[in-house]
């Protein structure tokens, strides 16, 4: 095992300090469930880790004016289990409660779900974030099942592996980005990125950053969060779908609809969400949401039934939100 | 001669009783220490640096950084240069070295040059195997031809069953310390008394230099029976860092890519029927892979063996993958896929319910009214004749239900077992036996029964098993360990009570066949107060020790265990077709046994095969990337198990019936683990409509299917 540094700073100023300018130098070490898999694998070998989670600043979830706040370090059992966010964002609380394993909820952080690195298997076997070989993309002739339907038109093919991208989108969420010389508000949705070649990142973040906290607008939205995976137990969902519902009486005012797990980034299916301003939520209308939401998706040899479950996810998450039973 | 049989049913005490599992705390509380869990001071770690490669020829290697690393002790070559290595993962050198870090830092400073050689690694499509696959001729009985163009009705379908790996929790391996003549041998394995030999012939050298211990083991399934590369390397590591142990357990990606696999089965199937069901003709053609050396040919048509014409040719396909190991059941549970999937089609064919169907065509199984009763004891506990519908029958909404159903044989036995007990003055007993307890409940079991034996509480008996000093066991595989060490136990109590009442015969002025042991007494038969308690009467042997054998005769098992067991298995399932995702509601087990120990160490034998088998009907199997010939999920995320979220109801039904009991014990690992992915498959295709050919059900296949594209 490559030997690192190990640093616990207490501040936010001094956890920035210790950030390196290049990716692969530092890497930031809050829950751990998937750093500690990546150093074992090797797919990150850092000279030096940041620990954060002793610092207090990137804790709590409180309501302010700007809207309610969430601090990076916050695990995502904490997250699940707030009255105000089970109330207010049931959205965001079933997309914690989708993490399916008890002990990532206890030890993973809601910064740390933003910022994971794909589960894809190419990547994961060693194949590069693109999972190519000899300059040329394993994936679209290779084992596709778990990948991208939308955006996928290369060179990556992963899904972004954020359970709570999605409904943080939805909600119209920003990122608090630190870095020594300043700070950045960054919406979510500008936060996940497309990697263009194998040194890029899938987030905005830079090297030299640390996402501190994230903040959700006030807007009262009818939101929920529906996801698909094959098993109860541990496991990656196949796709998801949250949707934020802005209404007046039973007509939807604006929508968000935006997909996980189908693409490089969360998805925001725009053709569904202009289609639903100025409608109510019926089944018909939901189901007319699912497909537009899908028009464009571009299935690779093995995941078109990704398409369907991601429709299915789209009109249970709508029905969902508009009868309240997030 | 003395009088082995088992004590009649209504007298028995402990056997047959419902007893708790002795080890069932140490294992929950984490005292029970499994082979990977024992260190040694001095202790050094093993490492195998493996090919990337499913097909190459190693042009050179090159150790010298490795070597110079600090920390290492041994670095030793496997594959030579002009080595052909015929699987991704396969072992090309090995490192010892203080810690793992190092170990596996040492690893990847070697340096190896690989000639890349065509491969293939998926089977599936076997016109895509070309002299890769190698059939092994066809067997025909009967005329076919006549029974299919005499039929009332025919079926032709295709299914498939994929490779999955046993997914052993404890990872294979070992700790070895090879010091001057003496080699301590500390494996995870199912045969304690075996594997020393098998060690001490890879190094050769003779078997008594190998000592070989082991407490607990995390599950096996068929897989660990051999000494294994791991286990030589480990020694020879272990010599060459100056005798120092060296532990050695395959990491997660290398056990699930090397240490053994279940041979996938495909087949295209046509069989025929009368109108009322009675079967008359089989035909299939399977194929399959087990790896580089094939293997893997499961007996078809399963059970209806004696279906009146038959036609088969099988294929083995030599791939580019890791090889097969026996997995519980071997090739039973692709045998009863092919079959009873094939059948339920046919029934469905034929508006008919399978239970029906089944039972009509019980004249073709070994044993008919075995199976008879089975259907109808499974039927009542699912409650089936209120809960089937017809195929797709399964009203509106996205969510059907539906039943399926699936047969099950397996032989059992006892394997070759000895037993020394040793009935010391003051009264303790020791009862010893090179077996070990996969997690079975072997310890317990064989615990009943000495104590049964000897009249004495369960408490009264201090078991040794897992040391290859103790009398030889055979290994735990073909569910036979149950037979043999209750046999060999049996006996070797009785012969040492022979002598205990040889010892107290006078003093109760009786003869030595007029004494039994009951309630921790030696009395005269039927005079409680004719006795002596058991202190007592062992303070009468003053300082003899008495110490008598006993063994399992294969030959002649005396009543004492037996061969031949058959199960019914229904499956309860909930369909999202919109999703295709597939719900487990209730499973039904029922299972003959013989003569059952433990009931509910059966019931939780069940439980365990039926959660595997859920597994491998569900969510498992091994994926393999064509263009690199890599095991993609070798790791616990996407080699997908159940947990316990996944299972639904289980009900275990072990028959406790006097004609059962008669036969003495049988085996019930292998058989409880057979047939619950076709009874599962079975049940998705009542639910939804149509067959899904292939397993696992995942969504994608389901939809597939739904969709009318079933490949």
């Amino acid at each position: 095992m490559q030997a690192f540094e190990y640093a616990s700073p207490t501040t936010v100023k001094e956890a920035v300090a210790l950030l390196g300018n290049k990716w692969g130098e530092v890497d930031v070490l809050a829950g751990g469930t998937d750093l500690l898999s990546l150093m074992k694998e090797r797919l990150a070998t850092p000279s030096k880790l940041v620990n954060i989670k002793g610092l207090k600043e990137l804790g709590g979830i409180s309501a302010g004016k700007a809207g309610l706040r969430i601090g990076a370090a916050v695990t995502l059992d904490e997250l699940m289990e707030n009255a105000e966010i089970r109330k207010n964002y049931p959205s965001l609380a079933a997309a914690a409660r989708g993490v399916s394993s008890p002990q990532i909820r206890n030890m993973g952080t809601v910064g740390g779900d933003l910022c994971q690195r794909p589960r894809c298997w190419y990547y994961r076997n060693g194949f590069g974030l693109l999972g190519a070989k000899d300059g040329k993309s394993l994936i679209p002739g290779g084992e596709n099942r778990y990948h991208a339907i939308l955006g996928n038109s290369g060179p990556a093919y992963f899904v972004s592996a954020s359970s709570l991208g999605p409904a943080l989108i939805a909600l119209g969420a920003k990122v608090k980005l630190v870095s020594a010389s300043g700070s950045r508000d960054v919406a979510v949705e500008k936060f996940f990125v497309t990697p263009q070649n194998e040194m890029s990142r899938e987030i905005a973040l830079l090297p030299n950053e640390l996402l501190t906290e994230i903040v959700i607008p006030r807007d009262a939205t009818k939101n929920a969060t529906y996801e698909l995976r094959q098993k109860e137990s541990l496991d990656w969902p196949l796709v998801s779908a949250s949707v934020a519902l802005k209404m007046k009486g039973s007509t939807v005012t604006s929508a968000r609809v935006v997909l996980g797990h189908v693409a490089p980034t969360p998805w925001s299916a725009s053709q569904a969400e202009q289609m639903l301003a100025g409608k109510s939520i019926t089944e018909s209308v939901a189901e007319e949401a699912a497909k537009a939401a899908l028009a464009s998706a571009t299935p690779l040899s093995q995941n078109a039934y990704k398409v369907q479950l991601a429709r299915v996810a789209v009109k249970r998450a709508l029905l969902a939100a508009a009868s309240g039973r997030a | 001669m003395a009088n082995y049989s088992w004590p009649p049913m209504e007298k028995r005490r402990l056997m047959g009783k419902r007893l708790e599992r002795l080890d069932g705390i140490a294992k929950s509380t984490g005292r029970a220490k499994y082979a990977s869990d024992f260190n040694a001071p001095g202790m050094l770690f093993g490492e195998f640096l493996t090919c990337p490669h499913a097909h190459a020829r190693v042009t050179s290697i090159d150790t010298s950084a490795a070597e110079k690393l600090n920390g290492v002790t041994a670095v030793r070559v496997i594959a030579k240069p002009g080595t052909e290595i015929q699987w991704a993962g396969a072992e090309v050198a090995s490192v010892a070295a203080i810690s793992e870090d190092v170990a596996r830092d040492a690893v990847r400073l070697i340096k190896v040059g690989y000639e890349v050689l065509p491969h293939l690694v998926k089977e599936d499509d076997i016109s895509k195997a070309g002299t890769r696959a190698k059939a092994a001729g066809e067997t025909v009985t009967g005329d076919l031809e006549k029974a299919f163009s005499e039929a009332d009705v025919t079926h032709e379908g295709s299914y498939g069953i994929p490779v999955i790996t046993h997914c052993c929790l404890e990872p294979h391996g070992q700790v070895v310390e090879w010091k001057g003549k003496e080699i301590n041998f500390r494996p995870s394995t199912q045969n304690v008394t075996g594997v020393g030999g098998d060690l001490a012939k890879n190094l050769q050298l003779p078997a008594t230099d190998v000592h070989v211990k082991m407490d607990y083991i995390g599950g096996g399934f068929g897989s660990k029976f051999a000494a294994d590369l791991w286990g030589v390397e480990s020694a020879q590591l272990s010599k060459a860092s100056g005798g120092k142990p060296v532990k050695m357990f395959l990491d997660r990606r290398t056990e699930l890519t090397i240490a053994g696999v279940r041979p996938s089965a495909f087949a295209k199937v046509k069989v025929s029927a009368k109108k009322d069901g009675t079967l008359t003709g089989w035909q299939s053609d399977s194929w399959a892979t087990g790896g580089f050396g094939g293997g893997g040919s499961p007996p078809l048509p399963y059970v209806f063996i004696n279906i009146p014409n038959q036609k088969k040719n099988h294929s083995a396909i030599s791939t580019n993958t890791g090889g097969v190991r026996a997995w519980r059941a071997p090739n039973h549970q692709q045998a009863t896929y092919l079959t009873c999937c094939a059948l339920e089609d046919l029934a469905a064919k034929l508006k008919m319910d399978p239970v029906e169907l089944f039972a009509k065509n019980a004249d073709l199984t070994a044993r008919p009214e075995v199976y008879r009763n089975q259907l109808k004891k499974a039927s009542e506990l699912m409650d089936w004749g209120k809960k089937w519908h017809q195929r797709g029958d399964s009203g509106a909404g996205p969510v059907k239900r539906g039943l399926g159903l699936a047969i099950a044989t397996w032989g059992g036995g006892g394997h070759n077992s000895q037993c020394r007990a040793v009935i010391h003055p003051d009264g303790a007993i020791d009862i010893e036996l090179c077996s070990q307890d996969l997690g079975t409940g072997t310890r317990t079991i064989i615990t009943q029964v000495a104590a049964e034996t000897l009249g004495l509480p369960m408490s009264a008996i201090n078991l040794k098993i897992g040391d290859n000093s103790l009398p030889p066991s055979g290994p735990s595989g073909g569910s036979t360990t149950v037979g043999g060490v209750s046999s060999s136990t049996r006996k070797a109590t009785i012969n040492a009570l022979e002598k205990l009442y040889e010892a107290v015969a006078a003093s109760l002025g009786a003869k030595q066949d007029e004494l039994e042991a009951v309630d921790g007494r030696i009395q005269v038969k039927g005079h409680p107060d004719k006795a002596l308690t058991w202190k007592a009467a062992c303070q009468k042997l003053g300082v003899k020790v008495i110490s008598e054998m006993g063994a399992n005769d294969q030959k002649n098992p005396g009543g004492l265990n037996a061969q031949g067991v058959g199960g019914i298995n229904m499956a309860e399932v909930e369909v999202d077709t919109e999703t295709g995702i597939v719900k487990m509601k209730k499973f039904v087990a029922v299972n003959d046994c013989g003569l059952v120990v433990n009931p509910r160490l059966a019931e939780s034998q069940i439980h365990g095969g039926v959660i595997m088998g859920i597994c491998s009907a569900l969510t498992e199997e091994r994926i393999l990337d064509a263009a690199t010939g890599r095991v993609l999920n070798a790791d616990m995320e996407f080699y997908k198990l159940s947990g316990v979220g996944d299972i639904g109801e289980i009900v275990a039904h072990v028959e406790v019936l006097p004609e059962h009991d008669k036969r003495g014990i049988v085996g019930l690992g292998e058989p409880s683990a057979i047939a619950i992915p076709a009874a599962i498959a079975n049940a998705v295709a009542n639910a939804i409509g149509v067959r899904v050919q292939r397993i696992p059900l995942t969504p994608d296949r389901v939809l597939a299917a739904l969709e009318g594209r079933n490949a």
